[in-house]
């Protein structure tokens, strides 16, 4: 079962990304923010998949996935964003850390399906 | 809705773009022709059905048939025919346009044209070869005037660039604006745009290597199905591809065509390659 963990500090977003994550049969973990999410992986190394915000509060999204990149997983998980930054500076400097996709807020579960089938989660 | 306007829009569709609305879609067509009466000046379906009988102008006749006909696309649909086009065809293809250096693509139902588009980029990333010295044509064509227009300006949403297309494809090919995002030249310059009824005839586009016919068929009955089938086959040579939409098949509808081996997407190849004998009945099995 694919294991995916959607960071967001809304929570309706989370609402929303956790009902359409579980029309894909995966199992979902949350996180308000990046400290919150790295604890996530602490305890479940083995996640997949991450949705990741960009602006949150303590930690957020880029630093997030900076800190993800340099840990010594078994297996680095697919990173796609979910944001409202839509531009390309945006998106080059989330790709260069490490990000594998990129989704622009809004979303709908159209795109989400998209996206996970373009990096092979689907 | 009065059950002879149902029938008299149903037949006028049929005629006109070989719209097979079948029975029961009368909330289809209120929802449709609801706006294009009103956009008329008109109050319903029943003045409408009256404007067709006693003035069936062109424009009057276009905005009905583009309202009726759906034009839901997106990019790389079902990914499969694009990989295959890029693997398994055109090593083939260039192999037996070696001397010529010349390869056209016909998209026979292009809509808003993220289709053409895509097959462009699959070419442009996956056949580098391509750019030296080859000549590749793409030609896309749709009976919707309107949406050839959407189509040739490359100007797409944000929801639409989400649709099939990875992030790096988006950066590499498209230019953000203020509308949304546009395909760049590069791209857009590989496809040309021609208004074509697939019920009228095609053979003046000339012959082609690969021709997408895909998401179209299923609005056409079943004569109708087999008439364009047939009609497209002579367009192919030998080597040529027919590319169907993922629940389509000519499988009992013509026998102009044969599965093509080896392919996962609905791929085929001519049974009577290139010699003007498409209709008649297969001799390979
Ligand atoms: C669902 S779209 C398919 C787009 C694309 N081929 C795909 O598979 O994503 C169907 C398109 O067929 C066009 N169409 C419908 N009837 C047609 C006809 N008789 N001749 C040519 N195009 C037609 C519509 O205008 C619409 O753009």
């Amino acid at each position: 079962m694919v294991k995916m963990l959607l960071v967001d500090d809304s929570r309706t977003v989370r609402l929303v990304g956790r009902r359409i994550m579980d029309k894909f049969g995966f199992e979902v973990h949350e996180a308000e923010h990046g400290e919150d999410a790295l604890k996530v992986i602490r305890d479940h190394p083995d996640i997949d998949a991450v949705l990741l915000d960009w602006n949150m509060p303590v930690m957020n999204g880029l630093d997030f996935l900076k800190a993800l990149r340099s840990l010594p997983l078994p297996k680095q998980p697919t990173v796609m964003m979910c944001t409202t930054e839509n531009d390309m500076d945006h998106i080059m400097l989330a790709m260069e850390a490490g990000a594998n996709e990129y989704i622009m807020k809004p979303f709908t579960e159209d795109i989400v399906r998209d996206k996970l089938e373009v990096v092979g989660i689907l | 809705m009065d059950p002879s306007d149902y029938e008299f829009l149903s037949n006028f569709l049929m005629k006109a773009s070989g719209l097979n609305l079948g029975e029961g879609k009368a909330y289809l067509l209120e929802s449709r022709l609801i706006p294009v009466a009103q956009s008329l000046g008109l109050s319903g379906i029943e003045e409408l059905v009256q404007a067709v009988k006693t003035m069936p102008t062109p424009q009057l006749k276009t905005s009905i048939i583009e309202a009726m006909t759906t034009n839901e696309t997106l990019f790389f649909r079902d990914k499969k025919p694009f990989n295959e086009l890029a693997d398994l065809m055109m090593p083939k293809i260039l192999e037996a346009k070696k001397l010529q250096r010349k390869i056209r693509i016909w998209c026979a139902a292009s809509s808003s044209g993220q289709e053409p588009y895509s097959i462009a980029m699959q070419l442009k990333e996956c056949i580098p070869e391509l750019s030296a010295g080859w000549n590749v044509e793409i030609v896309a064509t749709d009976l919707d005037n309107q949406i050839l227009a959407k189509a040739k300006e490359g100007q797409y949403t944000q929801f639409e660039v989400q649709r099939g297309l990875s992030i790096q494809m988006l950066m590499k090919y498209f230019e953000k604006n203020d509308q949304g995002w546009q395909i760049k030249p590069e791209i857009r310059n590989c496809v040309t745009w021609k208004q074509l009824n697939l019920l009228d005839s095609f053979n003046h586009l000339g012959q082609f290597d690969v021709i997408f016919c895909r998401n179209v068929l299923i609005y056409f009955d079943t004569d109708r199905k087999k008439q364009i089938l047939d009609r497209m086959a002579p367009q192919l040579p030998k080597h040529g591809y027919l590319v169907l939409g993922g629940a389509e098949t000519v499988l009992g509808i013509c026998d102009s065509f044969n599965r093509a081996k080896d392919y996962r997407a609905a791929v085929y190849n001519p049974a009577h390659a290139g010699i003007g004998l498409a209709g008649t009945a297969s001799i390979r099995k």
